[in-house]
């Protein structure tokens, strides 16, 4: 396949950006979108050009560190991460525009990588159970009803990699926040903290200058894990609960 | 390569740390004989942990709740990014839930016996105690562990064991347990206990008066490159897979921070017990970056065979039923399809080395779903393994229900790592290496199931206790000054590589060396080791080292945020490291789990093992680049599991 590439170039995070051409030839339908970008890279460097730099690690699609938004969409045409995206989803003499995860909260670092430390402070906010080392009870002693523990699961697999926000027309982090408050809140482990989680993690969401959530549901569109968008409504009624709980007391 | 080659063998190295009397009271024993710390005195403690996998992310965290004061490191730009994340399978823990005659014994048992008897039995009878405790731990935490409809654990097995004792979560057990680990770990993060650097790699160890003082480590943004200091540094930086290049490891996990230590001081203990992982994704072309691992646990259901006639090109389904070799079926009955690592693997390589390999280039084996699909109805199937079946068909574009899926070996795993004692402590007092970084509890072959065990045992519950002793013994280390000479070499030195590695300014790319001795390990010290073939990669190793440093080209500069820098300072490692693993597995004259020499077989082509000159850990003490390692021997000591040739037919 031989494929015109338009990429975001940015040196760092404050420079001006712009989208550069590029050719490459000699692509494989069975290669990853990212194994073509190394193909790129590889002729870049040789050519003494800087190479394009992305984030990018287990290329499995489950660490979330891949970002690229491509042609549009959020890890592309595909429901899935970009590394488990292939070039058999393109055609040969395609143009591809490939650009970083766009969001306010999200500053880019150079060309296609991003800054995502907002997620990790969500976290710090409440996006655990506090069960420190050693104090833990026998597993057995408290059953979880097998529709919770999958529920909490189909949650937990939010590999916390963005997508939801760049696929948002506001820039919000719901469906993220949302997806770490679902998994422990149903928990009976979870259930002592399940007030103070959720205020905290929307509170620390809204302080990161992620945007409003309008039920777009661009979100769970672009989410390689298929979170769904009830999520957020799940996050909703628990923050409502929270907060009259909290207006009681 | 002839001086490399003629190591000089030293001084035994001895663990002083486990102590004597029965296997399955020393743990109690060493906990109770180790040093405490005064709650009040730990926050005057600071430790620094370096990676934020399993066994790095609870040791950060566990040690937090304790009250010492953790500075902790990822390359990543989230610690909740660490490799473990991409272990599917699961984790053993000793629980008998299932009342199969499982017991703490038993997973101590076949534990020793599946590293083929190169294992330390107090720490792996130490490793299968604690593997109960850690399930407690992690459902304490909301880990969503699959769960059968009364509400309680699901279990399923695993290669190389006969009871059910594997806990998962589907296929993304690693994920869920790094999570948990990554969520206990942001709570001390929050609560101002843990200083965490994100996107910063160590690029060296800093060794003041003997003792592990610190580190120095890039900022991966700015380019920014600085000194930490501590009075403990914590390696657990994981594997070393990546230098056969090809592996199911991330793209960007390394052996930087362990060999650098190994430079500064820390033996290096089995370089060559590397774990080729028989269920992976064949390989379609030069464009390959990495491989993709399907979960052993397919091995449960899934069948896995060949033609049995050479140059069978007949798709799968055409091929009836009594053409069909069920090889592992035939050649091991009483396991089949869930004999260990390194003897499944070992066993596809046969195979297609006898010209009965399927797919292009024929390297590749079916492992078959059909049965399985007709037994337990499709969506059976889809339940345990879809998560996997859909990452199948991404990847090769064919659909596991409807064909076979085909997979082939591939680097996963290495077993060796720094030599630790049984407090997990290097041979540079104050330097502590956990998880995979370390050598210590799977001898030559590790257990599906048994790294996540590993790491989180190492993490949330050994290095805890242990690492107590030694900060009680060291308890007032004075200030390290930033200009101290030591400290103002080895950041000169790291400035000085980085410098040069810009200024070389050649023609080839820091990937086309990564390839080059990746390929050369692959072929000379991966399924299959020979004297002759070691001897060559020795010989072209010290060329392509040579030729690196001539050729190398890293665009940019070293202020920057710099892909290129970082991975060809990477692959300077590599390129030593690997002259060791291949020094190592030449001098290893003996087959034993996932070292398999040619030269060393039974008649029936099974690992031969020579236990009375072989029946040591080989700990490698570094001299000098390109100069003879000295060798020094621990001597293994098994009064509970007696070696035996392993027999799982």
């Amino acid at each position: 396949m031989k494929l015109t590439l338009r990429v975001w170039r940015q040196k760092n995070a404050d420079a001006e950006g712009a989208m550069s051409t590029y050719q490459v030839d000699r692509i494989s339908s069975d290669m990853s979108f990212l194994e073509m970008l190394d193909t790129l890279n590889e002729e870049l460097i040789l050519n003494g050009e800087d190479p394009v730099a992305f984030d990018h690690d287990c290329r499995e699609g489950i660490c979330g560190a891949c970002s690229l938004v491509i042609n549009g969409d959020a890890h592309g045409p595909e429901r899935t991460t970009t590394c488990q995206l292939h070039m058999r989803s393109f055609e040969d003499g395609d143009t591809i525009d490939i650009e970083p995860w766009r969001a306010s909260a999200f500053p880019v670092i150079k060309d296609l990588v991003v800054d995502r430390s907002a997620f990790d402070r969500i976290i710090q906010a409440g996006g655990y159970v506090t069960a420190p080392t050693g104090a833990a009870p026998e597993a057995h002693a408290t059953p979880v009803p097998k529709p919770d523990a999958d529920f909490a699961f189909e949650h937990a697999e939010c590999i916390g990699c963005g997508a939801c926000v760049a696929a948002c027309p506001n820039g919000a982090a719901m469906l993220f926040t949302s997806a770490k408050v679902n998994h422990l809140n149903v928990l009976p482990q979870g259930a002592p903290e399940r007030e103070t989680r959720v205020l905290d993690m929307v509170g620390q969401m809204d302080a990161e200058g992620f945007g409003g959530c309008t039920l777009a549901g661009e979100c769970a569109t672009a989410c390689p894990k298929g979170i769904p968008l009830v999520s957020i409504t799940g996050m909703n009624k628990e923050w409502l609960r929270a907060t009259r709980k909290a207006g009681k007391r | 390569m002839s001086t490399y080659a003629n190591y000089p063998t030293g001084e035994p190295v001895v663990d002083t740390k486990a102590p004597e009397g029965p296997v399955g009271e020393r743990w109690d024993k060493r906990r109770f004989e180790a040093k405490l710390v005064n709650p009040a005195n730990r926050r005057k403690h600071t430790v620094i942990v370096v990676g934020t996998g399993l066994a790095g992310g609870s040791a950060g965290a566990t040690l937090a709740e304790q009250g010492y004061h953790v500075v902790q490191f990822c390359y990543q730009d989230s610690p909740r990014r660490a490799h473990s994340i991409a272990a599917q399978g699961g984790i053993n823990a000793a629980k008998n839930y299932r009342n199969d005659g499982d017991s703490v014994h038993r997973l101590f048992y076949d534990t020793v016996k599946g590293g083929d008897f190169r294992a330390r039995e107090s720490n792996v009878h130490r490793l299968a105690q604690i593997s109960v405790e850690i399930i407690d731990q992690c459902v304490a935490q909301g880990v969503p562990f699959a769960r059968e409809y009364g509400g309680l654990l699901d279990t399923r097995s695993f290669g190389g064991v006969q009871v059910s004792r594997t806990f998962y979560a589907r296929g993304q057990t690693g994920q869920q347990l790094l999570l948990g680990a990554y969520q206990a770990l942001s709570r001390q993060i929050a609560a101002g206990n843990v200083e965490m650097h994100p996107r910063t790699e160590m690029l060296d160890l800093i060794v003041v008066d003997g003792k592990a003082r610190g580190i120095v480590a890039r900022d991966l943004v700015t380019g920014r490159v600085d000194t930490y200091f501590a009075d403990a540094v914590v390696l657990a930086s994981g594997g070393y897979g990546n230098v056969f290049y090809l592996s199911t490891n991330a793209m960007n996990s390394n052996a930087t921070a362990i060999w650098r230590a190994h430079r500064r001081g820390a033996y290096f203990a089995n370089p060559c017990f590397t774990q080729i992982h028989p269920t992976c994704i064949p390989r379609t072309g030069d464009h390959q970056s990495k491989l993709t691992l399907m979960s052993e646990s397919l091995r449960n259901d899934g069948r896995i065979w060949v033609p049995k006639a050479k140059g069978d090109d007949r798709p799968a389904n055409r091929i009836p039923e009594d053409e069909r070799d069920y090889y592992l079926e035939r050649i091991y009955p009483s396991f089949g399809n869930l004999v260990p690592r390194d003897i499944a693997s070992r066993a596809a390589k046969n195979v297609c080395d006898e010209g009965r390999g399927v797919g292009p280039g024929g390297q590749g084996v079916y492992l078959d779903f059909a049965d399985a699909i007709e037994r337990m109805g499709r969506k059976a199937v889809e339940a345990k393994y879809g998560n996997l079946f859909d990452m199948y068909q991404r990847i090769t574009d064919e659909d596991p229900y409807q064909v076979p899926m085909r997979i082939y070996p591939a680097v996963h795993y290495t077993m060796g790592g720094l030599w630790v004692d049984y407090d997990l402590q290097t041979t540079v007092p104050g330097l502590f290496a956990i998880g995979e970084a370390n050598f210590s509890d799977h001898g030559a072959n590790r257990l599906g199931a048994s790294a996540l065990m590993q790491g989180l045992a190492d993490g949330y519950f050994v290095l805890p206790a242990t690492i107590n002793d030694y900060l009680a013994r060291h308890p007032h280390h004075d200030e390290i000054d930033a200009e101290h000479p030591v400290v103002q070499e080895v950041l000169a030195e790291t400035g000085d590589r980085l410098n040069l590695l810009l200024a070389v300014d050649g023609d080839r790319t820091p990937d086309s060396f990564h390839r080059e001795v990746g390929e050369l390990m692959w072929e000379f010290c991966g399924m299959a080791r020979t004297d002759s073939g070691l001897r060559k990669a020795l010989e072209r190793i010290p060329q392509i080292r040579e030729e690196f440093w001539r050729r190398i080209k890293v665009p940019g500069t070293g202020e920057e945020f710099n892909q290129s820098l970082e991975k060809a300072n990477r692959v300077v490692d590599y390129l030593e490291l690997a002259e060791l693993m291949c020094l190592d597995a030449l001098h290893r004259a003996e087959s034993c789990g996932g070292h398999f020499r040619e030269e060393s077989q039974t008649p029936d082509g099974e690992a031969a093992r020579r236990d009375d000159e072989f029946g040591y850990a080989a700990a490698w003490e570094f001299t000098g680049t390109g100069d003879a390692p000295v060798l020094h021997k621990e001597d293994l000591v098994f009064e509970y599991v007696h070696p035996t040739q392993r027999s799982y037919a």
